[in-house]
């Protein structure tokens, strides 16, 4: 049995997270990938209106300093990248990269892999026509209520094209929507050269991205768990999974680093976002969180063991964005004395307010920061005592003016677009990646 | 079983827990202090009395069992005001429905409750 072991770093867990986090991965100690997800659900529409107001726009502009700064350790240690910072426009972002490549004189030294295919907007009325309902995964309601407001289209690409990509020596993957654990997933199939469907295998790598797809909400970030013993979060280190050929993994983080690795920080990450855990779909297969099984192993590593997997399911999943209308939230302080009683009474003065301008919101949602806005009802009554109370009034409609009688009339300070994502399946999506290599010169 | 004494102790003493959003609903998964306090997990926190302790505020709960890491999942229907994108909430990706859930009591063996809240979370 080989001992061969391939050390992936989780370098970025969503847009804006810390951008010393990969540098620090690339320099803190020896690491085979780094791999960088920078995909929220929400995140893809802001892409694409970015995108629709300049062509050049649509993915994750710090990811190429970033890169910048990177290149020449990555070319000289041989460390390869995963990311899908492309967002909607990963053509524009692998060649924003090449071209810092040059800049840097690496012209020839480094290829850079790209993953298209994922925007299905140009083809939703083809695909309308061919039988597909797009349904709303929660609501079960067809695509076609809200087609003319769709602002973006993705459907979520597993790891095929990525591993095509290193395959063909990629040593920069750079992707539009594919899966937060596909970018974890295609460096082992990679190196292991695993059968895609050798589910046990397509489950380990998957809950092994799971675990370092949010950046440090697995090494010690965001850990309730004995919270105040977590030391360090200054200059967390970012998790890394060494993988084994056999399925089998380690959850580390590099020496020196801060926060922490143990059964608690990596179980709270398993849990994060999960729905039913016998049956974690992904395009790539069925991973069943109940078969994992977790040891502390030494400080700040876990070993991760057992998990199985099952066949992938014929459908992929499609995040659909659309304008659905307008959010606007204000907020006022009201001090001691009777700061709760105050704010209540302002919140009241304002909703007569509303009232008496004819404004119909379809929603007017009031909290009291500092006394319910968390945990609601179940944080028991106010503090008479309170040191201060903030009225925070949320409202929504479906257009701007507020369904108004007085349409010039806007409920509160600067209002903002407010878009429903909706998550739909589709039948078999065959073909619809397309990968494209290109080299820097 | 026979009805040996109990004491109420919130789940903020028996376990930890964090959560997350999936379009409108939120995912609690609520994971035991100790291995051995799991099963008191499995047994007390139902889907009943979950939904009780959120009524009002979702509209739906299911339960998910994970003895391979002593923890017990929820998933909070209707829970997000629309979900994510369009909620007015200042939870509306419903990351605080763990801790509001660590607000509940059980009973439990005067025992554990004294080593529960001698660990002193």
């Amino acid at each position: 049995m080989s001992a061969r072991v391939i050390r992936i770093a989780g370098g970025q867990g969503f847009w804006g997270d810390w951008l010393e986090a990969p540098v620090r991965q690339v320099e803190g100690g020896p690491i085979d990938y780094l791999m960088m997800d920078y995909l929220a659900e929400v995140t893809m529409s802001i892409l694409q209106k970015q995108k629709s107001r300049n062509p050049e726009a649509g993915y994750a502009r710090d990811f190429v300093p970033l890169m910048g700064r990177i290149l020449p350790a990555l070319v000289s240690k041989g460390i390869r990248v995963t990311s899908n910072a492309g967002g909607v426009n990963p053509r524009g972002c692998a060649e924003a990269v090449l071209a810092v490549a040059r800049g840097q004189g690496l012209a020839g030294k480094l290829k850079v892999g790209l993953v298209s295919g994922d925007d299905l907007l140009p083809r939703i009325d083809e695909l309308l026509a061919a039988g597909h309902a797009l349904k709303d995964m929660e609501t079960g309601r067809p695509l076609s209520d809200i087609r003319s407001r769709v602002l973006s289209a993705n459907a979520y690409l597993g790891m095929a094209p990525m591993v095509e990509a290193l395959d063909r020596g990629a040593q920069v993957v750079i992707t539009g929507r594919v899966t937060d654990t596909g970018l974890t997933l295609a460096p082992m199939f990679h190196e292991f050269g695993w059968s895609p469907d050798d589910w046990d295998k397509v489950a380990a790598g998957t809950v092994a991205g799971h675990i370092i797809e949010c950046g440090a909400q697995s090494s010690g970030g965001n850990l309730l768990k004995n919270w105040r013993s977590v030391k360090g979060l200054a200059n967390p280190g970012f998790p890394i999974v060494e993988a084994s050929e056999d399925g089998s993994f380690v959850v580390t983080k590099h020496p020196g680093t801060g926060g922490v690795v143990s059964v608690a920080s990596v179980t709270e990450q398993l849990v994060y976002e999960m729905g039913n855990p016998h049956e974690y779909i992904t395009p790539d297969g069925v991973a069943d969180f109940t078969t994992i099984q977790l040891r502390q192993s030494g400080k700040d590593r876990v070993r991760v063991t057992g998990i199985r997997g099952a066949p992938r399911t014929p459908m992929l999943k499609v995040s659909i964005a659309y304008a659905y209308g307008f959010k606007a939230v204000g907020t006022l302080v009201y001090s001691w004395p009777d700061a709760y009683d105050k704010a209540r009474a302002a919140d009241r003065i304002l909703r007569q307010r509303l009232k008496d301008l004819g404004l119909g919101f379809e929603q007017v949602l009031t909290e009291f920061v500092g006394v319910d806005a968390t945990h609601g009802r179940l944080a028991g009554p106010a503090d008479p005592e309170a040191p201060e109370v903030q009225l925070r009034v949320g409202v929504r409609a479906t257009d701007r003016g507020g369904g108004a009688l007085h349409p010039g009339n806007r409920a509160a300070g600067a209002d903002r677009s407010a878009e429903r994502h909706r998550l739909c399946r589709r039948a078999a999506a065959g073909g619809g990646s397309r990968r494209l290599l290109a080299r820097a010169h | 079983m026979p009805a040996a004494k109990t004491v109420p102790l919130q789940l903020r003493y028996l376990a930890h827990a964090r959560s997350g959003d999936k379009g409108n609903s939120a995912n609690v998964g609520l994971i035991a202090l100790e291995p051995e306090w799991y099963d008191l997990l499995r047994r007390q926190v139902t889907v009943a009395r979950v939904r009780r302790h959120f009524r009002g505020m979702v509209s739906g709960v299911d339960r998910y069992e994970l003895p391979n890491l002593s923890a017990l999942n929820f998933l909070l229907h209707g829970a997000l005001d629309g979900g994510g994108t369009i909620s007015l909430k200042t939870d509306a990706q419903g990351k605080v429905y763990s801790t509001a859930l660590l607000r509940m009591e059980i009973a439990v063996p005067p025992a554990v409750a004294r080593a529960a809240r001698k660990a002193g979370r």
